[in-house]
């Protein structure tokens, strides 16, 4: 069956280091990191990622009051694809535009706070805010943008843990395909620094990253590495089906080549690289092409000590045997792990890599782990490269799901 | 608690339920929802915060008293922990 080819034609974003493409990519290619230390309540100080967008750029101050953080992230992002895709939502018919955002998790922000909120009380429930409940539900990151921009048709978020940034693309993908929309947002999001529970959670495990200077602390395949870096950010593009994207003239950023997700059916947190290689390999077949066509790898290492080298073996173990490797990056050592927005924000920083024709590197390699040693690597500096035609983003998560999503450059 | 001191304490929270709100020109008599954007959520939140800040409860069969800001400082002035003294 033929299926719809299905095209990027805008994108909207907030990073650590960066509020718009251009920002974030600039950053990218100088080596600058968006990584600084917060006050983590009951924890003390913590190296993590903060965006720093204005919220009140697009939203009203009583909309920040009562919505969340993670909803003014979505908000943001999503008017700025909405700018950037030239599409003028007022003459569109808003019941055909879907809004398909990825999250780690949601809702622990905002019951932390109400639960410390209480504490003030005595722990006396009639200080619970009646805003905790439209706050927590899952849906709430879409259900914001859906407020937002009046649009009408489906909105919802999908928990997928970290692997969650590329299913917001790959089931966008899917509904504009099966014609259940015309027009769709989507991508990933993330409030995660706003909650103790994940920093104490990530610190129970071993897995909570450590370092004097909290611009090296994510630093994936180096031999120091000791744990994640958790930030904040969002990413959200604009999907269309090319006819569409055509017939009104639209810039396009890449075409959704193929995609796979799996599940490693194995380990609540240890991932299996057996199962990750199956995902890439499904991915690339899916896209109708060879290991031998994909030009770039962007790799999911958050800087943990195991989880890199797994995902090391996995890409070996596909690409072996090419007769030159593929480009190899990490976009967290830049901007720590940004969880359901992860998958996003890190393909968003490689796509100008088919125009510039460079490739970003993974910074705060001082001493390359020799298990993670995978020939293509680009560290520490920029590459520059003849070309670049197919661009591999793997996203995987905790419970062993993978994702990765290909995105080729867009030929008629 | 004199009842301007009360609206002022009214006012005050309005300003943080309702910060993109110009309250400089509010009128006492008019219902507060005839002159600003205020929904039956906002008015919650007005309620918990005079629980919050100054330890007064009202019921929701009181909810009406809250409709303008002189009926705010007729029915919550003598509510005031140190009405008495006033």
């Amino acid at each position: 069956m033929k299926q719809a080819r299905i095209v990027i034609t805008g994108l909207g974003l907030t990073a650590p280091n960066g509020n718009t493409l251009a920002e974030f990519r600039r950053h990218l290619l100088a080596g600058v990191s968006g990584i600084t230390t917060i006050d983590v309540r009951y924890m003390g100080r913590h190296p993590a990622g903060m965006c720093t967008f204005d919220p009140l750029k697009y939203q009203k101050k009583k909309d920040v009051r009562i919505g969340t953080r993670v909803g003014s992230i979505s908000i943001y992002c999503a008017r700025e694809a909405l700018a950037d895709s030239g599409v003028n939502l007022e003459a569109r018919d808003k019941s055909r535009i879907g809004i398909y955002l990825g999250i780690t998790e949601h809702g622990n922000v905002e019951t932390e706070n109400e639960v410390f909120n209480i504490s003030q009380f005595k722990y006396d429930t009639k200080f619970w805010t009646h805003h905790h409940n439209p706050r927590t539900v899952a849906n709430n990151a879409a259900g914001e943008v859906s407020l937002n921009l009046g649009i009408t048709g489906p909105a919802y978020t999908i928990g997928a843990a970290c692997a969650a940034g590329n299913m917001g693309l790959i089931h966008a993908a899917q509904m504009l395909r099966l014609g259940e929309v015309d027009f769709a947002f989507c991508g990933g999001v993330s409030e995660s620094p706003q909650t103790f529970g994940i920093f104490a959670g990530f610190k129970s495990q071993n897995a909570l990253a450590v370092h004097a200077d909290p611009t090296k602390a994510s630093r994936p395949f180096d031999r120091a590495r000791n744990g994640i870096v958790i930030s904040e950010g969002g990413c959200i593009y604009t999907l269309e089906r090319l006819e569409d994207a055509l017939a009104r003239g639209a810039r396009i950023y890449g075409e959704i080549a193929g995609y796979c997700v799996n599940s490693d059916a194995t380990d609540y947190v240890l991932p299996n690289p057996e199962r990750q290689a199956e995902c890439v390999r499904k991915a690339v077949a899916n896209a109708g092409l060879t290991v031998e066509d994909i030009d770039l790898v962007n790799t999911h290492a958050t800087s943990t000590p195991q989880g890199d080298i797994q995902e090391c073996v996995a890409i070996a173990e596909v690409f072996r045997g090419r007769s030159t490797p593929p480009a190899i990056n990490n976009t967290k050592s830049f901007i720590g792990h940004t969880m359901g927005a992860a998958g996003a924000l890190e393909l968003a920083g490689n796509l100008p890599s088919f125009d510039d024709l460079l490739v970003h590197p993974t910074i705060n390699v001082d001493d390359l782990d020799p298990q993670c040693d995978l020939p293509g690597l680009v560290l520490n500096h920029p590459r520059a490269v003849k070309r670049i035609d197919a661009i591999l983003n793997n996203s995987f998560g905790m419970l062993g799901i993978n994702s990765t999503l290909i995105i080729k450059r867009f030929v008629a | 608690m004199t009842k301007d001191a009360c609206k002022k304490l009214v006012i005050d929270i309005i300003s943080d339920i309702a910060p993109d709100e110009d309250l400089s020109g509010i009128k006492p008599e008019i219902r507060l929802r005839d002159q600003l954007q205020l929904d039956s959520m906002d008015f919650l939140d007005i309620v918990m915060e005079l629980r919050k800040r100054h330890g007064i409860e009202v019921p929701e069969a009181d909810y009406g008293h809250l409709a303008s800001l002189e009926s705010c400082a007729d029915y919550l002035t003598p509510k005031f922990p140190d009405a008495a003294k006033a």
